[in-house]
Parts: structure tokens; C-alpha cells; sequence
């Protein structure tokens, strides 16, 4: 007997789950790149990204999913960026974002 | 006869050291670059969290000292120092046992940050020029109107490589909601949001009173640090910044944007601690010899630290630093 079909589907999970995640990549990043490590998220690079204001590329949280061992879809969020370095000049951190840009797409192209 | 120390900086860290040294039955000579004493505070309206008015504090610490008949020299430049000798930059030279450093700490400039407009347009001003609003009874914008909408941002000049200020000033997220909750009380109607990145409330009281300025008085708090401000047709304050929490671009206009300005270290530390071989800690303020059991004793013997001299601190802190600090320099001297 086939079964009935009730018209759900299981979801998958939208927690970032560190148990499994692979924070490899992340550490290799970091370890190209230590400054990254000193972020305090104030947003000062997604308030003047140029990309960010036409589209929903958000510099922040997409480094910051990066660090978490969220890959999937990175590269191609990180195309949007126009590599313009407005984000570079507000960076209160002194953070190289753009070199952060071409790293995080060097390291994960293939995600 | 009387064992002297030498006090350098007549604010209320040095007026309290004074004080104390008074007290142990040592000589204290109070040092001033100003005419008067207070320092900083003399500036500042009232004080977080309980709303004292800052002149309560002053006027009775100044009290004290005339009473206690503390030698002063008011205008007095310090060029250099010694545990045995202080020469002022006139060329004189007094003789003492020992020295308590209280010159305290620099108001960041907010010009330097360009990208805010303060000194470039109207209606930008900093926690320090609202404070001295607040005395003079008058809060206004630059046209006599009354601002209905206000916007405060946290940490200018404070965690901030780019103006080689990379520490916490610690007292402004606290300075912060104090101002925002006293414009609220002067502008029932006005909107006030604060830009913050982190909130760091680590003082008795604090906590409820950031509590207060949202439960209360409807306070906005919005996660982000503003990119950017720019003058409108109509001599409003465009402001841009990320929402951080909801992940957006966010921008605005206000009609008054209050710059909470941070504290850094004096520029004459540096020449302080070249003539007398002080260590500096990496943010140009003065290095304790430990944090923990020699947190006001400088890595010489016979000199002292008190107050904001060796990092940002607030008043009550200063205080007890200052009577530390005091009784380190007399147990010293005594010896």
C-alpha cells in the first residue's frame, strides 16, 4: 500500500550547525588572513558597499557565514562585489576586505 | 619635617590625592596647567547613572582642598619629572619625595573623523559640546529650533585603527544613554536612536538605567556603526549605516547627530615617560607596573599613577584610584 501523501515535505534545518560543519577552509582563511579575526560587526563595509545598496549582497554576514563553516553559495555571493574598497576605507579594524573578497573566492570556488 | 609629594594635574583625581596625602601626614603640592581646578569635570552636567549634578562633586572636592590649605600652583606647565624633582617649563625646580601623575586623558577630536561632518556642517556636535549645551541651558540646533529627531553614535575615536585609537573609552556607551535619556526628558517628542556596536554597561546602575532608556523613554537602539554623514537640502543630517541585526542598509535623517566622542591619551605622556623612562602601554596611556597589586605604581620607584593617566575610567573609579594611589605614595615616602 502505497503511502498517503499528506502534502509535506521535511525542511531542511536552518541551523548553522557546528557539530558539522568543516571549519577547514575557515581556519585556512583566517590563518591567510588573521585580521578578519578582529571584525566587530558594526556593518560600516554593507552600510557604503555599492553592490550591497542595488542588491541583497551583504559583505558582514557573508564573511561572517565564511567563518562558520557556511559554504555553500559563497563564491557567487561574493562575485556581486564590485571590488570598489569603499568598505576598506570605513573598516574601523583596518581590515584588507577586499583582499578578503578575492581570498574567500581563491579558497572556495568550488562551493 | 614633612615629607612632600608632588602632584601633577589638579582634576578630581589629583584634588583626591591631595586630599589623602593630607591626611597620612604628608606635605602634597597640587600642580595645575589651568587657572582653576576641576579638570574635565568642570565641563560636564551631570553624571551617570544617578544624574548628580557634576558640580556637587566639584565644589565640594574643591572645598576640601582649600580648607585643608593644600599648597596649589595654579598654571603651572610640567616639562619634566623625577621621584625627587618636578621641573616646571618656566625652569623651575621643586624638590620632593615622590610623585603622583593625575594629568589625566585628551578628548578625542571629531574632526579628524572627516566623514561625520563635525566642524564641517551644522548640527553635528559632540557628547562633550552637548554636555556644555546642557550647563548653558540651552539645547537647540544651530537655527534656535528644537530637534525632534536624534541620532547618537557610539565609539568615535574609540576601537578605531584608523585614528590609531584601537581601546575601549569604556565611559561613552554609558554617557551615551545618560544623553539620550536627558534630551528625551528636554524633547518629549523627539525620536532618539543610538548607534552602538556594543553596549557596555559594566557599572552598578548602568544596566538599569539602559534598561530605563528603553522600557521608558522608548530610546532606539540600532546595531551599526554609522559610515557616513551628509547635509540635506534642508539642513537635516543624512546618516547611513548597516542594521547589522536585521542584515540592511539603513539610512536617515536627523536633525541633530551627537558624536560620543572617546578619551585618549595626553600627548605629553610621551615626553613624561622618555624623561623619567616610564613604560606607555600600547595606547599611549601610561603603563601600570602590574594590574592587579601595583595598578597605580609606575615601573619607577617614587612615582605614581592616578585616574584616567593610565586608562579610560570614570569618576567613581578616579576617586579610589586617587586614595590608592595616595597611600602607595605615603607608605613610599614613610619608608
Amino acid at each position: 500500500m502505497a503511502a498517503i501523501n499528506f502534502g509535506y515535505t521535511i525542511s531542511k534545518p536552518r541551523a548553522i550547525d557546528l557539530d558539522r560543519n568543516n571549519l577547514r577552509k575557515s581556519d585556512e582563511i583566517l590563518h591567510e588572513m588573521p585580521e578578519l579575526q578582529t571584525c566587530i560587526g558594526c556593518g560600516a563595509c554593507t552600510a557604503v558597499c555599492t553592490a550591497g545598496n542595488l542588491t541583497d549582497f551583504n559583505f558582514r554576514r557573508t564573511h561572517t557565514l565564511v567563518r562558520r563553516g557556511e559554504y555553500e553559495g559563497i563564491y557567487a555571493e561574493m562575485n556581486k562585489c564590485m571590488l570598489c574598497g569603499k568598505c576598506r576605507l570605513v573598516c574601523p579594524r583596518g581590515i584588507n576586505t577586499r583582499a578578503v573578497v578575492m581570498l574567500v573566492k581563491r579558497k572556495l570556488g568550488d562551493f | 619635617m614633612k615629607k612632600r609629594v608632588i602632584v601633577i594635574g589638579g582634576g578630581i583625581a589629583g584634588m583626591q590625592t591631595a586630599l589623602r596625602l593630607a591626611e597620612q601626614g604628608v606635605e602634597p603640592v597640587l600642580i595645575e596647567k589651568e587657572p582653576e581646578l576641576g579638570g574635565k569635570l568642570r565641563g560636564w552636567h551631570v553624571l551617570f547613572p544617578s544624574f548628580t549634578p557634576a558640580q556637587e562633586v566639584l565644589t565640594e572636592l574643591r572645598r576640601r582642598v582649600n580648607d585643608s590649605g593644600i599648597e596649589c600652583r595654579m598654571s603651572a606647565e610640567v616639562c619634566s619629572v623625577s621621584p625627587r624633582e618636578v621641573v616646571l617649563s618656566g625652569g623651575e625646580r621643586l624638590a620632593c619625595d615622590a610623585v603622583v601623575l593625575a594629568s589625566g586623558f585628551t578628548l578625542f577630536d571629531a574632526s579628524i573623523k572627516e566623514e561625520y561632518g563635525y566642524g564641517i556642517y551644522d548640527n553635528v556636535v559632540t557628547s562633550a559640546d552637548l554636555e556644555r549645551m546642557f550647563n548653558e541651558g540651552r539645547v537647540a540646533k544651530a537655527d534656535g529650533s528644537a530637534p525632534r529627531r536624534i541620532a547618537f553614535l557610539h565609539c568615535v575615536g574609540s576601537r578605531d585603527e584608523k585614528v590609531c585609537q584601537q581601546h575601549c573609552s569604556k565611559v561613552c556607551c554609558v554617557t551615551g544613554v545618560k544623553q539620550a535619556i536627558e534630551m528625551k526628558r528636554l524633547f518629549p517628542e523627539s525620536d532618539v536612536f543610538n548607534f552602538y556596536m556594543d553596549i557596555r554597561m559594566f557599572g552598578p546602575g548602568y544596566e538599569e538605567m539602559y534598561r530605563e532608556a528603553q522600557q521608558t523613554y522608548n530610546i532606539h537602539f540600532v546595531r551599526g556603526r554609522i559610515s557616513e554623514a551628509s547635509p540635506t537640502l534642508e539642513g537635516r543630517v543624512q546618516i547611513k549605516a548597516e542594521d547589522t541585526l536585521t542584515g540592511r542598509p539603513l539610512r536617515m535623517s536627523v536633525d541633530m547627530l551627537v558624536l560620543l566622542i572617546g578619551m585618549r591619551a595626553n600627548d605629553d605622556n610621551e615626553q613624561l615617560a622618555r624623561g623619567a623612562g616610564l613604560e606607555r602601554a600600547r595606547s599611549g596611556f601610561m603603563k601600570p607596573r602590574d594590574l592587579f597589586l601595583g595598578n597605580v605604581c609606575s615601573n619607577i620607584g617614587g612615582i605614581f599613577y592616578a585616574g584616567t593617566i593610565s586608562a579610560p575610567k570614570n569618576i567613581g573609579e578616579s576617586l579610589n584610584e586617587a586614595t590608592a594611589a595616595a597611600d602607595a605614595a605615603a607608605r613610599y615616602v614613610m619608608q
